[in-house]
């Protein structure tokens, strides 16, 4: 039995040494997982099943990618486990949101930091915009925010929980603004906080823009203002806060794009950071999330690396002394 | 009675072929324990990328109802409810099937499921509009006071003794509280990284009702394995159907309650069974009979978990909002069809939306005719000997557990609930106010801290909590249940209903 033993861990271990040394030229050789910190049917899960789905092209990565999803306290549960547990192997990646992951490091408590991921790709940008209900008295930013200034900590404005792209950019406004919001984060992600804005139980909201695009389509909600450098294909009749004399800028967009463990091979990081832009840029995938109303951004590696440091920094000082 | 029009669609051949193999499929896939039905109308997202939005629809809207329904196979037969909608439903339907009458107790399911689905459906056909507008005028205060109405039950539910329902209700409700609190912001009681994002509800009702049940049989294998082998009797359709219809009031609680219930985003499918089970109880004459095996029992908790289906999608429909995780599935499912819901979905899309409403009403038909030919040999599962249904419970406890999260940090959740469970269980706890104290300790905690924010910033929390119709209508009904409780304590003379000294031990 012992003999036995022996043999298998002897067997074992010179498979692993065999296959690490073919390892970058076949790669990948047998399907690819994503992890998904969100529960199946979340926006980032919806998301990353679409701009997934041609990866097994032989032009793309030759192997199809599969989700797992790992969702638990707000994203943190599933960042922990790929930044302490993931192989990096290049077969398990993870879908990255900025700028939670960015702000929950930041705020402590966690066991990774932009430091613990070597990004690949971002393949989406859905900024964060200001609605309220279609009754509600205020018809611009302007209106809201001489509210707020006559009314400081009342003006009750709903969004998806703590340290996400909705409260990013709640604090942001009120650094802009010189007022007091008040920010009430809600269990179950944007749909609840829309439904508070809807059923008129909060003054004002923040949402993604792809959902509220939804909710106005349906002429449910009044969108204000949009948290973002420059206005939306999908809304062009409206404004970006700065137009609107905040001085936000994009810090609050939720980014979505690909990740993997430090610590995986360089020549597995290349080959991904060259073919994974390819697979979002696909035409069916484009076709797909246009349908779904999900707005596409894609973004090399580097452009990645840079807009991580960029927030990194930016958030460090806003999110200081709370 | 524009819907009619579309009833063409769900014959076509295509399309019928799709709500057959969703809805026999739905039913197996419903019957495993850990795949609930949000995983199973996931897993059917990326097989509607291909099809037409009509048949994608068809295809989710089967699955969708046949997995709720097919969760009481294993309520039933294995006492593992599948879903948190099916716990009710093991209550008296597995003491059925401990009897022997497995069949029975799983035609009286699938047909009070038949019976309540219809009806939701139909209420979504006919009353969708006024639906809408109610689900709005639920708000936080509401849903807070609609969680505390589910923990006064808790005393009451599936015990021999009510301050042992209510301590293990206690134990519930503080394991609920472990995990990242999002609205506050703040961790509490993570020991363990396993911990860091909560007990999720799937791998607790695993481990609280399987692990038991599995370490009773392995201690019962080692004496008498083959004693326990059943005679299933053969169960006849036509005296099912002349059964149910003494049970109307049980089929008719369970369907309002579900209905409702069913409206309330975040709430609906998690307890509408339990309290359709409560109240059907609270009503009937042989309110002792509850948890001994009594097929009221099933029929309210299964037409109530059927009947939530139809409502629960008017919040997605109307208004673009999911009211429950299957719900955002499903608007995922729609939006790949570029398909917007929204109160004009019924203008621009008739014939997708209208054919899916059919399909899932013809489905409802279609679950309740091959649900009764699966419960026939499903039921013999009861004639396995207890060394190997152990075996085979244990196996799939710890693959339904794993699948939620591919973790096994909630595997190792499960065996050590399940382990506490089967010794709380000698000393006469039970597991079903335990697990509803876990489901309910998040509803109700985080729309009052919730509510807090909000009636800071508005006139305090007296007047936000205690003001308004629905709020003292709800507060009423919260104190009658709990005068209910007091009254039918002191009748029984301190003592409660049929207390029994040794709690499960008598078994």
């Amino acid at each position: 039995m012992k003999k036995l033993f022996k043999t298998a861990v002897l067997a074992t271990a010179a498979l692993a040494v065999a296959a690490t040394g073919s390892f970058a030229a076949d790669y990948p050789d047998r399907p690819i997982g994503v992890a998904v910190s969100y529960g199946a049917g979340g926006a980032t899960d919806f998301q990353a099943r679409i701009v997934t789905m041609v990866a097994g092209n032989e032009d793309i990565l030759g192997q199809p990618i599969y989700i797992l999803n790992k969702p638990g306290a707000g994203g943190r549960k599933g960042w922990n486990w790929f930044a302490t547990e993931a192989p990096a192997d290049g077969y398990t990646m993870s879908a990255y949101n900025i700028p939670h992951f960015i702000a929950q490091s930041i705020k402590g408590g966690v066991k990774y930091s932009a430091d613990s991921f070597e990004p690949i790709a971002n393949w989406g940008s859905d900024p964060a915009v200001v609605v309220v209900g279609k009754d509600s008295k205020f018809n611009s930013m302007q209106d809201l925010i001489d509210y707020a200034k006559a009314n400081p900590g009342k003006t009750t404005t709903s969004g998806a929980g703590l340290f996400v792209g909705h409260h990013i950019a709640a604090l942001q406004i009120e650094k802009a603004c010189e007022c007091k919001l008040a920010y009430v984060p809600t269990k179950g992600g944007g749909a609840a906080a829309m439904k508070a804005v809807i059923g008129g139980e909060v003054l004002a909201g923040i949402n993604n823009l792809s959902d509220a695009f939804r909710a106005r389509e349906a002429g449910n909600v009044k969108i204000l203002g949009v948290a973002d450098l420059e206005r939306n294909d999908f809304i062009k009749d409206v404004p970006t806060l700065k137009e609107s004399g905040l001085d936000v800028d994009n810090s609050s967009v939720n980014f979505r794009g690909l990740m993997v463990p430090k610590g995986t091979p360089p020549e597995i990081i290349e080959k991904l950071a060259k073919q994974v832009p390819m697979m979002f840029a696909h035409a069916r995938v484009a076709k797909r999330m246009k349908a779904g109303g999900s707005p596409m951004k894609i973004m090399n590696r580097e452009e990645v690396q840079k807009m991580w440091a960029d927030r990194e920094e930016v958030l460090k000082e806003l999110l200081k002394g709370l | 009675m524009e819907f009619l029009n579309y009833f063409g669609g769900v014959f076509e051949p295509w399309a019928f072929m799709l709500l057959l193999g969703g809805t026999i499929g739905g039913l197996i896939l419903g019957a495993t324990p850990g795949l609930s039905p949000t995983m199973a109308v996931a897993l059917l997202i990326p097989f509607t990328f291909h099809m037409s939005a009509t048949h994608g629809l068809v295809l989710l809207g089967a699955a969708y109802t046949s997995t709720v329904a097919g969760g009481a196979v294993s309520a039933i037969l294995l006492k593992i409810p599948g879903a948190p909608a099916n716990i009710a439903t093991a209550l008296d339907g597995n003491e059925m099937a401990k009897r022997g009458e497995g069949a029975r107790a799983l035609h009286m399911s699938f047909l009070s499921s038949g019976v309540g689905g219809v009806i939701g459906i139909l209420l979504l056909i006919f009353l969708t509009p006024v639906l809408a507008q109610w689900v709005l005028k639920i708000q936080t205060p509401h849903v807070f006071w609609i969680a505390i109405l589910g923990v006064t039950v808790i005393g009451s539910l599936d015990s021999k003794s009510f301050v042992k329902g209510l301590l293990s209700g206690c134990i519930g409700l503080w394991l609920s509280t472990i995990g990242y609190d999002e609205i506050q912001g703040t961790e509490r009681f993570i020991f363990a990284d396993a911990l860091s994002g909560g007990i999720g509800i799937i791998p607790a009702l695993i481990g609280l009702f399987a692990i038991p049940q599995v370490l009773d049989m392995m201690a019962k294998g080692r004496v008498d394995a083959l004693v326990e082998a059943l005679e299933v009797p053969k169960q006849k359709l036509t005296a099912s159907l002349r059964e149910l219809t003494r049970y109307v009031r049980a089929l008719s609680i369970g369907t309002v309650v579900g209905s409702i219930i069913g409206l309330i985003p975040g709430v609906g499918g998690q307890i509408a069974g339990l309290v359709a089970y409560d109240q059907s109880r609270k009503l009937s004459p042989q309110r002792e009979k509850f948890g001994t095996g009594h097929p009221e029992g099933v029929v309210a908790a299964e037409s109530a978990n059927n009947a939530m289906v139809g409502p629960s999608l008017v919040p997605l429909l109307t208004l673009s909002i999911p009211g429950s995780p299957t719900a955002a599935v499903l608007l995922g499912g729609l939006l790949i069809k570029e398909i917007f819901p929204g109160s004009d979905i019924f203008d621009n899309h008739p014939e997708v939306v209208w054919t899916f409403i059919n399909s899932m009403l013809v489905g409802q038909v279609l679950m309740v005719i091959f649900g009764i030919m699966i419960a026939g040999w499903a039921a013999r599962i009861a004639r396995a000997p207890a060394p190997i249904m152990a075996a085979g419970v244990l196996v799939l406890a710890v693959f339904g557990s794993y699948s939620v999260g591919q973790s096994v940090g909630d595997v190792h959740i499960m065996l050590a609930l399940g382990i506490g469970m089967f010794i709380l269980e000698k000393f006469g706890f039970s597991a079903a106010p335990l697990v509803l104290g876990l489901i309910l300790g998040p509803i109700a905690g985080d729309n009052f801290t919730q509510g807090m924010t909000l009636a800071a910033a508005q006139d305090g929390p007296w007047v936000y909590f205690f003001t308004g119709t629905l709020n003292i209508f709800l507060i009423s009904l919260v104190i009658a249940s709990i005068a209910y409780s007091f009254w039918n304590n002191m009748l029984a003379g301190g003592k409660t209903p049929a207390a029994e000294p040794a709690g499960r031990e008598a078994k």
